[in-house]
């Protein structure tokens, strides 16, 4: 099915189901611990052995030699892998570093052998009897010693380095209000609870492998291309996955030693990342420079807006894409955004939840509130006056929807904005110093083509089955839902089965594309499922209505699994897209306020309560979408206050890397949350009239509380996290 | 983790006799510390004797007045018993700010004072590291130094002792008390029972090899306001970047003890002195010798409002 023309009123309108607050059809699994992850999958193949990986002790240069006598003598030891005796391996199109390293060591942790033995401890203690000698070259690791040699980056997945519009540089120049601020934000690790795990298993010249991966389809490329084999050959099964944030949107090494260690071992292999790895070895989301630079009219009208931004990478990566929502955010006739890339030697820098506009939005919100406040305006007042309905670079695109401010003045309301005393530093409840902030959420919708395959059995069950993924979001639900809508059945007697690459390719997880291009995907088939039904029914396709479990035209009407008694019936298809995406800006907006008290003696920062509002179209599910905001705005939380890689500058590796020394938020940072969902469609996205959502509830987050810090204490901090040390000498003198 | 034979003891006699016989040897308590740096072979014990289910696990009332509290204690029941809560309030704070729940049902009184550094170069043992291999260098003197100590540091190691009981003990003035293989116990005050890095940054008590803990003890109740402030950069559950632990009386008089600033609890008994001048005064005394570097030098300001904070509180 292809959808190029904006949706109207379709079976989903309905909203029997979807939109329902609905609890996650996988969730007693999960509670009960029985939904089995990649690691415990005993079941799927007999005799597994353990692998465990042996990551570079350097950052950059060269093995010497790789003795594995004692490793090989240790009990137990069934094979060792190395690059000298993997064969010729390819490199996946989403893989910047090889996953299997040597004798060129291109990062920290990077994998340079796999050993595997009879059990998990052997395979370990082998695993330091592995003896490398290396040679050690000198490598850049400090983004702001690197800044200079950085390059203009070429275009990614359509994004181009730099934009212009107007004359940035003389209506700045000229305008009677301005501010130049630079900002910088750090490596982040995605930190999910379930480090990468697979289990690879070879039957002849076929390769199963089941794992924890967002994108079933790009791994299995991958894989292919890193093993030199046939897609054809490789089966991918990742039914569930403990949390991703774009970690696991690529195969790792993981995947590939397990495929290589099974291949040696000559039986099932199973392989998970220790958690060091997962900062390490896999990938993380860059740290950033910027400079965000705004020029205004006394009243507060922006004529000129810059962002630059800095990042880096190994050579061949790409640019942390810092400056993207500031090319749509605001209004503004003169504009320049730009983003330069060093190399750096660092482990693989790549996407994590909201790539871009996540670290973008920690310094444009905050620049726009010292803005704010040069102007002497509310920030709320100043971002509503420069609200734009257009796409500001080319303004003949429209936004799909757009109520940015809607969400600001419906969350000052809620959150009593009101109460806020614009001079900072001066609430103060008992010891504490208290503050408010805000912060304007932005993020992409993106939708991309996904196929689904619907059965309709003769008992009533309808089965869906698509290689998408749920990666803790509530895929599974949404996707029920949306089948339970169009056959017109209850929830129950829809089954979902995921995450395997026998089954249609999807649009996959990731870049908070995942619901509602599946859910088209969904709907397209089950368009499909339902003309045959009607045919074998007998019914007229165009006025048939499928409702609690029947079909009916008129006063006619038969059971829907009336249809399926002599065969089941399948149906497949796939939604595919037009130019809408193109003719319209199809975005999400949000508001984030929260509340912040700092200890006017020690400096410690906890909030006290979070708003989100977000208008993101159609809700599916409001349950699910209203987690999967607390959860961003979690760990934006983390990112505004305590989430940091620290880098070793002279050995050249995140120092961090363990759950201990890499502190996200517990519970007791976590206070009240709120989240509002404007109620919104957008016709112009699918026929879901969705959009993304998991994403959009970081965007901002972490400025929002940054504003916030400076409301209560008067200290501006542009250096993320906002930690104490950051604060204390600026603290009211104590008495 | 290296392959390791392992054996329980049932009285303090076999597991010292035990700990004489094997080779390479060390206790296990409630493991929480020794597992977790074995799995990293940071530690490589060949045998673990098991002391957890040795009866040292009552808290009892000393002819003195104070508390003999035995070696397997847990950190959760030693921090609810009723007359820790009255007498020793401090103590009970400081315990319940460390770790998680968890952690603390396992965690023995006696494992707690030996739990090692959380340097996170003593973790990576591709790194350098003078305490974890001694002779290797110190891979956090000019890296990433921002939670290590201040004071009492050496050219070889800047670690810091994590622990938040062992703060309490501290300004509570408790004794450590031991066996040793032969069968000789001693009591050792814990101002003596840390060791200065100096160049063996790996040596950490003056505990003998085999010399079992068996109780730590309280002296009477000092009475006093009891307080406890660990700073951390999240709310629970992390090591403190510096903590603060007081017991002030009426009359502003008291002790003062800090964790997260050196290898050992800080007390000075001239800082003691100070308290009834305030925090300024107190800080100067206490860490008087400080050399910071420049990612941790924040924790001195931050001692001195923690402080601050800490007396106001006091006060009432
Ligand atoms: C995730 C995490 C967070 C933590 N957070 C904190 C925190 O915030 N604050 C804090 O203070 N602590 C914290 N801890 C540390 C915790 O308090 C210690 O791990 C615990 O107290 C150690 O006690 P244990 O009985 O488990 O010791 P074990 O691990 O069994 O032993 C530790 C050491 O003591 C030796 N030993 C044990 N018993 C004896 C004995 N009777 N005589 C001689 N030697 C003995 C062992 O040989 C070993 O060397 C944390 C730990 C973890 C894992
Ligand atoms: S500070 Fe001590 S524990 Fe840390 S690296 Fe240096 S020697 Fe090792």
């Amino acid at each position: 099915m292809k959808f190029d023309t904006p949706a109207t009123t379709n079976p989903i309108d309905r909203l029997k189901v979807v939109g329902k607050p609905t609890n996650r059809i996988d969730g007693p699994l999960k509670t009960t611990g029985t939904a089995p992850y990649a690691y415990e999958r005993h079941d799927v193949a007999a005799n597994q052995a353990y692998g465990y990986v042996v990551g570079s002790a350097i950052a950059k240069g060269r093995i010497a030699s790789i003795n594995l006598d004692d490793a090989k003598a240790a009990p137990g030891v069934v094979a060792i892998v190395t690059a000298a005796d993997a064969g010729t391996l390819g490199k996946g199109n989403f893989n910047t570093a090889k996953l299997l390293g040597g004798p060129e060591i291109e990062h920290y942790h990077q994998a340079i052998a796999l050993v595997v033995a009879d059990s998990f401890e052997q395979a370990r203690a082998a695993a330091s009897l592995v003896r490398v000698e290396y040679v050690r070259a000198k490598g850049a690791y400090d983004l702001a010693a690197a800044m200079d040699t950085a390059t203009k980056p070429k275009a990614s997945f359509g994004v181009e380095a730099d934009t212009s519009v107007g004359d940035f540089a003389s209506a700045f120049a000229s305008a009677p209000v301005t501010i130049d601020a630079r900002y910088a934000t750090p490596d982040h690790t995605h930190a999910m609870m379930e480090p990468h795990a697979s289990i690879a298993a070879w039957q002849d010249d076929k390769l199963t492998l089941w794992t924890s991966n967002q994108m079933i389809a790009w791994s299995v490329g991958d894989m292919a291309k890193t093993l030199g084999i046939p897609k054809e050959n490789i089966r991918l099964d990742s039914p569930y996955i403990g949390g991703g944030f774009g970690g696991k949107l690529f195969i790792r090494a993981d995947a590939l030693l397990a495929a290589l260690g099974a291949k040696a071992a000559k039986r099932p292999v199973k392989v998970a990342l220790p958690r060091p790895f997962v900062t390490n070895n896999t990938t993380h989301r860059p740290a950033t420079i910027q400079r965000v630079r705004i020029g205004a009219t006394a009243d507060g009208k922006i004529t000129a807006i810059g962002h630059e931004s800095w990042s880096g990478d190994l050579p061949g990566g790409g640019p942390e894409t810092a400056v993207a929502q500031t090319r749509l955010l605001y209004a503004g006739a003169n504009r320049m955004t730009a983003m330069r890339l060093a190399v750096l030697d660092l482990p693989e820098g790549n996407a994590m939840r909201a790539p871009g506009e996540a670290p973008g939005l920690m310094a444009l919100e905050i620049a726009v509130d010292e803005m704010a406040e040069k102007l002497g305006m509310d920030p709320i007042a100043f971002r509503v006056l420069n609200d734009t309905q257009v796409d500001p670079e080319k303004p003949s695109r429209p936004f799909s929807q757009r109520r940015l401010n809607e969400c600001m003045q419906t969350g000052a309301d809620k959150f009593g904005w009101a109460r806020r005393n614009a001079k900072p530093g001066s609430a103060r409840d008992g010891r504490w110093l208290v503050g408010m902030g805000v912060a304007a959420a932005f993020r992409n919708n993106l939708n991309g083509p996904s196929a689904a395959r619907v059965r309709l059995d003769r008992s009533g069950i309808v089965t869906v089955e698509t290689d998408m993924t749920d990666i803790g979001t509530g895929t599974y639900t949404i996707i029920a839902q949306t089948a339970a809508e169009m056959m017109g059945l209850p929830l129950d007697r829809i089954v979902v089965k995921l995450g395997d690459s026998a089954f249609p390719v999807s649009a996959g997880s990731g870049g908070q594309w995942g619901a509602n291009s599946s859910t088209a995907g969904v709907y397209a088939a089950c368009v499909k499922l339902r003309e045959m039904v009607t045919e074998k029914l007998g019914f007229d396709a165009a006025t048939a209505i499928f409702a609690d479990g029947k079909v009916s035209v008129g006063r006619r009407s038969a059971a829907l699994e009336k249809a399926a008694d002599d065969s089941e019936l399948v149906a497949e298809d796939k939604m595919e897209y037009g130019d809408l995406a193109e003719k319209y800006q199809q975005s999400t907006f949000g508001a984030h306020f929260a509340e912040v008290g700092v200890d006017a003696m020690t400096g410690e920062i906890r909030v006290r309560r979070m708003l989100a509002v977000c208008a993101a179209g159609r809700i599916l599910n409001p349950k699910a979408a209203r987690s999967q905001v607390i959860g961003a705005m979690t760990m934006g939380a983390g990112s505004a206050l305590m989430e940091e890689l620290a880098v070793d500058k002279r050995f050249g590796f995140f120092v961090n890397h363990d759950l201990a020394g890499y502190e996200v938020p517990v519970h007791a940072d976590i206070p009240h949350q709120d989240v509002i969902f404007l109620d919104e469609t957008d016709p112009t996205t699918s026929p879901m009239k969705a959009k993304g959502v998991g994403e959009l509830g970081i965007c901002g987050v972490a400025a929002a509380i940054a504003n916030a810090v400076y409301n209560a204490t008067g200290v501006r901090v542009r250096n993320y996290p906002i930690t104490l040390d950051k604060l204390l000498d600026k603290l009211p003198d104590i008495a | 983790m290296k392959s390791f034979t392992y054996e329980r003891a049932d009285t303090v006699a076999a597991a010292t006799a035990a700990f004489a016989r094997a080779k390479d040897a060390r206790f296990i308590a409630g493991g929480t510390n020794l597992l977790d740096l074995m799995k990293l072979e940071i530690e490589t014990p060949a045998h673990l004797i098991d002391v957890s289910r040795l009866a040292l696990d009552r808290i009892d009332a000393t002819p003195e007045g104070g508390l003999r509290i035995g070696a397997m204690v847990r950190n959760t029941d030693l921090a609810s018993d009723t007359r820790v809560r009255r007498d020793y309030g401090l103590l009970s704070r400081a315990l319940v700010a460390g770790a998680s729940g968890q952690l603390r049902n396992k965690a023995t009184t006696a494992g707690n004072l030996l739990q090692r550094t959380r340097c996170p170069y003593f973790y990576d043992t591709n790194q350098p590291c003078n305490k974890r291999k001694p002779g290797t260098g110190c891979a956090a003197i000019g890296g990433f130094h921002r939670l290590h100590a201040v004071i009492g540091a050496s050219d070889a190691c800047i670690a810091t002792h994590p622990s938040d009981m062992a703060v309490a003990m501290r300004a509570l003035d408790a004794s450590v008390e031991t066996v040793d293989a032969a069968g000789k116990a001693r009591v050792i005050p814990i101002a003596d029972f840390y060791r200065a890095p100096g160049t063996t940054p790996h040596l950490e008590t003056v505990l003998a090899p085999g010399e079992l803990i068996t109780a730590v003890t309280l002296p009477k109740p000092v009475g006093g306001t009891h307080i406890y402030h660990k700073v951390r950069d999240r709310a629970s559950y992390a090591f403190a970047l510096i903590s603060v632990g007081v017991v002030v009386q009426k009359d502003g008089t008291g002790r003062v003890a800090l964790g997260g600033v050196g290898y050992k609890p800080w007390r000075v008994s001239a800082a003691d002195a100070e308290l009834p001048r305030g925090a300024k005064a107190v800080t100067a005394a206490l860490l008087d010798g400080a050399k910071p570097g420049h990612e941790n030098a924040y924790k001195l300001p931050l001692v001195e409002r923690t402080l601050a904070g800490v007396l106001a509180q006091a006060k009432g």
